[in-house]
């Protein structure tokens, strides 16, 4: 259970300073504002591509906080550190997701009433399952942020790399959750050929999170 | 000895290419409905094979790599990856020739197209990286490691597309899907330069892998040079 201490460190650390919320929060805000000047906002359609829009903007949000994941722990060779305690690499590595998760999942729940006023999408009634959904699709998400985030921690480019590594291999994870949050926004339930994508969702979390945990240790032992 | 491995797999590529060439434009007939355009499948089809062999070998090569922490593996995985990207890109662009004449459109969004274009992106990701990392054993660990989740997740995509567009059917689809190459000499032509573009590729990873033990000893020397 030593994850969960790095977890808790990690978040104490992002609420004294606020740094990667406030900066991803406010990100998050200013996309979702620029959407309504790329198509009319009081359409109906915007229902039909409600759930894409929204993990555009979770995707675009998820890459800020999780550029910091490692890069907090460059200073003062923090990481170094890390690296030499006692905690193994797997533990590390899964305490910074959760942190990464809980923070992006913060981020999600704050963006989703907006998205709902913004565009006026009644999400109350789905309330549960879309947060389901969101948890799944983010810890697919931080899995493999976090992941590039250790992978990419000592570039210069660092803040260019990690979105460019990190979209297209997560493009599974993403399209399941586009695809249910907009039937769960439309204010359908998950049934009949669309549990393949939960499925798929599900699949995707457990393979990249054992695939990364076995992997991890190579990447964090220099 | 490996000078001389090049020069006959070279002369036997040239001689394969230009002899595939000269059958599928003079010997073999039309297709019954899309004419002449249809010769370029005998490009498009063998370079999507080629370009696959070549990320398994990448995938296989960055695996053994995290292994044996052998950086020969890594200069194997590095070349497939880029031999595999270019002849991706040959199965991209004459499809989109293809499309252009059959279709009326460069691109549709249909699942193959999709997913061959993601690929292409994910392993160009992984050139980048590379670039981006000086230290060799750091760039070949980081890179292994990122090579197979490449793989992994391109396997995926590749299914999860196929859902994804199929619930929106496009007018290609059934084009693309159902269409069978029914005369055996169309599909030994399509075999047989299939054999060109492999060896073809197997030729150019070995360059590749030449070049990149010439750099290296490049480096070691230029070091050498510095430390005196």
């Amino acid at each position: 259970m030593v994850f969960l201490q790095i977890a808790a460190k990690d978040l104490r650390s992002e609420l004294r300073t606020k740094e990667s919320l406030n900066a991803s929060l406010s990100f998050a805000v200013v996309i979702l504002l620029l959407f309504s000047f790329a198509f009319d906002p009081s359409s109906e359609a915007v229902a039909e591509f409600s759930g894409g829009l929204l993990w555009l903007v979770f995707a675009f949000a998820g890459a800020l906080i999780l550029n910091r994941s490692f890069a907090r722990e460059l200073p003062n060779d923090c990481l170094e550190v890390l690296i030499a305690s006692p905690v193994s690499g797997a533990q590390l590595f899964l305490g910074k997701t959760v942190a990464s998760f809980v923070l992006l999942l913060t981020i999600e729940v704050i963006c989703l009433p907006i998205f709902g006023i913004f565009y006026d999408i009644t999400w109350i009634p789905q309330a549960l399952p879309l947060l389901g959904i969101f948890a799944l699709g983010t810890w697919g998400m931080t899995i493999l942020g976090t992941l590039f985030s250790a992978l990419t921690v000592n570039l210069s480019l660092r803040e260019l790399m990690l979105p460019m590594l990190l979209y297209p291999l997560m493009l599974p994870a993403l399209m399941a959750a586009m695809r249910l949050t907009t039937i769960l926004l439309a204010g359908n339930a998950i049934a009949g050929n669309d549990m393949v994508w939960l499925r798929l969702l599900i699949g995707f979390d457990i393979i990249f999170t054992a695939l990364s945990l076995a992997l991890v240790e190579t990447i964090l032992v220099r | 000895m490996t000078k001389n491995i090049r020069l006959v797999l070279g002369a036997l590529v040239g001689i394969l290419l230009l002899r595939n060439l000269y059958v599928i434009l003079f010997n073999l007939p039309d297709e019954m409905e899309q004419g002449p355009v249809y010769r370029i499948f005998y490009y498009h089809l063998p370079a999507f094979f080629a370009a696959i062999l070549c990320y398994i070998t990448a995938l296989v090569a960055s695996s053994m790599y995290l292994i044996k922490k052998n950086l020969r593996y890594d200069a194997i995985a590095m070349s497939a990856t880029e031999v595999g990207l270019a002849f991706a890109a040959v199965n991209l662009i004459t499809g989109m020739i293809w499309g252009r004449i059959s279709w009326g459109i460069w691109w549709a969004w249909d699942a193959r197209l999709t997913w061959a274009l993601i690929c292409w992106l994910v392993y160009f990701g992984y050139l980048m990286l590379r670039q981006a990392i000086d230290d060799p054993t750091e760039r070949a660990k980081n890179s292994a490691v990122l090579s197979i989740f490449a793989f992994v997740s391109v396997a995926i995509t590749y299914k999860a597309i196929e859902w994804w567009r199929t619930q929106h059917p496009g007018p290609v689809l059934s084009i693309r899907t159902g269409k069978q190459l029914i005369d055996p000499i169309m599909e030994n032509m399509l075999y047989m330069n299939f054999l060109a573009l492999a060896t073809l590729a197997v030729l150019m990873v070995i360059i590749r892998l030449n070049q990149e033990e010439m750099q290296r000893q490049i480096d070691g020397l230029r070091r050498r040079a510095h430390a005196i």
